[in-house]
């Protein structure tokens, strides 16, 4: 059967985010103010052939593991749901 | 010593290098494609593979993540591992460091934009195969070209390169002032190459191979490729 993931992919939060920060210093270009603390990441959606969700959740892991996010980097959470 | 010269899709300072290494050099070197697994076969200790600049698979996901997977990295990890010479410059140190071979990550510059000048680098250790003509503290010329070379590890990671004298370069003024002011792209201490325990894996955001011969008007990087070569001639 299949699933679909949704991956959220984030900056540490200990890290500088530039884009962030310049996205959140020039909203006042538009009109807005009391905007702080602007993050930007990654949304990555896919689909999973898999028996099972825990079949699913394994490759998932792996994926976000080893290709999708570096952890040295970055932090990642996702939600798992059949297809 | 035989060169490789890795040729990932999107690497575009590949042919530079082969430039540098066989024509300004006169070395045994050739093209490494990917997706050959059998590329490495007949290299072996002493002999040197290059990751080179450019934007691997463009940069797609995070810089060198997906050129980390590609074919090829089993055998260059296996090549390092049994204690071949890797060396990565730009777009190959990502690569490096999103391959496990070296710590850290580089993050995009802290002010967002690509940087493409020359800066000068602090020699921190003469005890690696690509700094062994330089003395410590040198200061040289190279130019760097790239979006994503701000250094990061951990504080443990970080204690270790300096403990172990990991750190090769470091981004500095022409005096060699090494402050935040001459800092050209917010990697943590102004690293700007490291290499591995092992002292075999070398990573690094300068091109030395963009200044290698009195044509380019600045021969301050030939010296990395001496060092290597000085190697050979004590292994003779």
């Amino acid at each position: 059967m299949k699933f679909k993931a949704d991956i959220n992919i984030m900056p540490l939060k200990e890290l500088l985010d530039p884009q962030g920060k310049t996205v959140g210093k020039n909203m006042g270009n538009i009109g807005i103010t009391g905007i702080e603390n602007v993050r930007i990441g990654k949304h990555i959606e896919l689909l999973i052939e898999a028996n099972d969700e825990a079949a699913a959740k394994e490759k998932l892991e792996t994926a976000c593991k080893k290709l999708l996010c570096n952890v040295v980097m970055e932090s990642y959470s996702y939600t798992l749901s059949p297809a | 010593m035989k060169f490789g010269v890795v040729v990932f899709p999107g690497s575009n300072c590949d042919d530079d290098m082969i430039h540098v290494i066989g024509t300004v050099m006169g070395q045994d070197v050739k093209k490494l494609w990917h997706k050959d697994t059998e590329a490495l076969n007949g290299f072996g200790k002493g002999d040197c593979v290059v990751l080179p600049g450019g934007f691997s698979y463009g940069d797609y996901l995070r810089s060198g993540a997906i050129a980390s997977h590609s074919p090829i990295m089993t055998s260059v990890i296996e090549f390092a591992n049994n204690g071949g010479y890797v060396w990565g410059i730009c777009n190959g140190f990502q690569v490096l460091c999103e391959s496990g071979l070296l710590p850290g990550a580089l993050l995009n510059n802290n002010h967002h934009k690509f940087v493409c000048k020359n800066i000068y680098l602090r020699t921190e250790t003469d005890q690696t195969p690509i700094t062994s003509q330089l003395k410590e503290k040198q200061i040289i010329k190279v130019p760097i070209a790239h979006a994503d070379g701000r250094y990061y590890a951990d504080d443990e990671t970080l204690k270790k390169l300096n403990e172990n004298g990991q750190v090769l370069f470091r981004y500095c003024s022409e005096g060699g002032d090494t402050s935040e002011t001459y800092n050209p792209n917010g990697s943590l201490e102004n690293i700007a190459g490291i290499c591995n325990e092992g002292r075999n894996v070398f990573g690094m955001m300068p091109h030395p191979e963009r200044c290698a011969e009195p044509t380019l008007g600045n021969e301050d990087g030939r010296i990395l490729f001496e060092s290597i070569l000085a190697l050979q001639k004590e292994m003779a």
